[in-house]
């Protein structure tokens, strides 16, 4: 990219950026003006009644500033395995969502490749397959972990199942339309040159699958993220974004829940990054192609 | 002789499942297409009460779909409640919403190329983040009831159909717009006869994505607090009182919602864009 594209493309984005943020500060002021009304001295000037909207302890909505020092205070201050960090608490949540995509990962594959080579598989299991996914599956969560709960399963397991059982469909999806993508043309040549099954799989049809699998991932790793969050809500975790959420909801404490948002945002954005670095090690690996 | 008696007809019914599977995925007519997943179906269903009945798996763990049934008829007063409140209180009117003001956003920028390069990154952005997540914010904002879910479900669903709808409004070449020129159509004559409609497919494609985003906003923010009623209110408060046939009802229900809606929208698809490659026989 030269730089002048660049600057076509980045200028755009942070004007916008700077909007969001003024807006913002707007309905900060906006909204925490009653609060700031009633908690001021008689003699306070209308100045110092907006600089109180922007801080306070429980703020209807905290001005940018007050989340950025929450995120900071919570992320450099404390040590990296206490439960006050909130490195710590991304890092539960990052897990389950990692052990459960690696679930996903191997499920989807395996069912994917299922449903290429054997036509009963495709025929019954992926009309169920695409309906499952018109199913709110995170209703499902509170049970999953309740039922997990009382044969002894707690902590990791449960939140890793229900990432990777919402996370394997945009693999499963991708892989089969990968698998089939090489044409008959292909397939044929591949024949001719005498090679089994086993070597047009891996030599033609998994090559061809991977180009597909990579924008399936992409969505699986948020989808994954949002799976291990909501299976923090119900148990009352002690760990976890989801359970920084829920306590900050009882508890009225705005700040930490914004600070777990922009967390799970950024835990977000890692992980979309890994997939897409995934990607370009890959495409080196096969000198220059996916 | 007790551990003999669902093994045996287990066995049975799986072998013989297996083989009407096989034997059904051999037909081309549409007919044979239908029923096998509905065999499959059918085959999951009798394993599963099979299994909890044989087995004694405790209620608690999984009621079997017979219980599950019974569920459904003794609490339809309740189900009917819950389904009022979470999907035509929140779900409906927070749907509509969200998809209407992505639309009409993605028809605004649509005008202005240095708006779409500066929105459009962000909003793709917006749409990878877990933004059930903001659910206890607007619970703080708009209170207990219907609002605050309506709330989660339009910032749930604005994205996607932004995103959706750009990408469609840029669908069409521009031999078809040169086309439209050449007829003396302005900016807005081609927007409404070319444009919005070659855009169809796509926006039709964001409303059946949002109708399970919507769905799972509205039942995920209910977890954060609701008055004494709604899907998720009743999911995850009979799960603490382990009524788990009731849970299951209510997940029956919402599966049933999703898929409809889902199946609605494709119908409503099919007959506004028959004109569309995918539909055309």
């Amino acid at each position: 990219m030269t730089s002048r594209e660049a600057l076509r493309h980045g200028v755009p984005v942070l004007v916008v950026l700077a909007v969001v943020v003024v807006v913002w500060y707007a309905f900060a002021i906006l909204l925490n003006l009653d609060r700031a009304r009633a908690l001021a001295d008689d003699d306070a000037t209308n100045w110092d009644i907006v600089s109180a909207t922007m801080a306070q302890d429980r703020p209807l909505l905290p001005a940018p500033h007050q989340v950025a020092v929450e995120l900071f205070s919570s992320v450099f201050t404390h040590a990296v395995n206490s439960p006050k960090s909130l490195v710590f608490h991304a890092g539960v949540t990052a897990l389950a969502a990692g052990v459960g995509f690696a679930i996903a990962l191997a499920l989807g594959i395996l069912l994917a490749v299922g449903i290429v080579h054997m036509r009963a598989l495709d025929r019954s299991l992926m009309w169920w397959i695409i309906a499952s996914q018109t199913v709110p599956v995170l209703a499902i969560a509170p049970m999953v972990v309740v039922v997990l709960g009382n044969i002894g399963l707690t902590g990791l397991v449960p939140k890793a199942l229900i990432a990777g059982y919402l996370s394997f469909f945009p693999i499963t999806t991708g892989m089969v339309m990968g698998l089939r993508s090489p044409d008959p043309m292909q397939r044929d040549l591949l024949r001719t040159y005498n090679a089994t099954g086993f070597q047009i799989f891996r030599k033609l049809r998994w090559s061809a699958s991977m180009a597909f699998l990579f924008p399936g991932l992409k969505v699986a790793v948020t989808l994954a993220l949002v799976g291990a969050i909501v299976a923090e809500l119900p148990t009352g975790a002690q760990a976890g974004l989801g359970a920084r959420l829920l306590a900050g909801s009882y508890y009225g404490q705005t700040l930490q829940i914004w600070a777990a948002l922009f967390a799970a945002a950024v835990l977000a954005l890692l992980a979309v990054a890994a997939v897409d670095l995934a990607r370009l090690a890959l495409v080196r690996v096969r000198g220059g192609r996916l | 002789m007790s551990g003999v008696y669902p093994s045996v007809p287990l066995f049975f019914i799986v072998i013989v499942g297996v083989l009407t599977l096989a034997m059904l995925s051999r037909g081309e007519a549409p007919v044979w297409r239908v029923a096998t997943p509905l065999a499959l179906g059918v085959l999951v269903l009798a394993i599963w009460q099979l299994v909890c009945v044989g087995y004694g798996v405790p209620a608690v763990l999984l009621p079997p779909p017979g219980a599950i049934a019974t569920a459904i008829g003794r609490h339809l007063p309740t189900l009917g409640a819950d389904f009022q409140q979470t999907v035509l209180r929140a779900v409906l009117p927070g749907w509509a919403i969200g998809c209407v003001a992505g639309l009409l956003t993605a028809i605004a920028i649509d005008c202005s190329p240095f708006l779409r390069r500066g929105i459009l990154p962000l909003g793709s952005l917006v749409s990878a983040m877990p933004i059930v997540g903001i659910a206890p914010i607007m619970v703080m904002w708009f209170g207990f009831d219907w609002q605050s879910k309506a709330a989660v479900v339009v910032a749930m669903t604005f994205f996607p159909m932004l995103v959706n709808a750009t990408a469609g409004l840029e669908s069409t070449g521009a031999m078809e717009r040169d086309l439209m020129r050449s007829y003396a159509a302005g900016y807005w004559l081609t927007l409404l006869k070319l444009r919005l409609p070659a855009a169809l497919p796509f926006i039709f494609n964001a409303l059946k994505l949002n109708s399970t985003l919507a769905l799972i906003g509205a039942i995920v923010a209910e977890f954060f607090g609701t008055p004494i009623v709604g899907m998720g209110f009743r999911i995850s408060t009979e799960v603490a009182r382990m009524n788990l046939d009731v849970v299951w009802a209510e997940i029956t229900l919402a599966a049933v919602v999703g898929s409809a809606s889902f199946a609605a929208l494709a119908l409503v698809e099919r007959t506004v864009t028959f004109w569309h490659p995918s539909f055309r026989k």
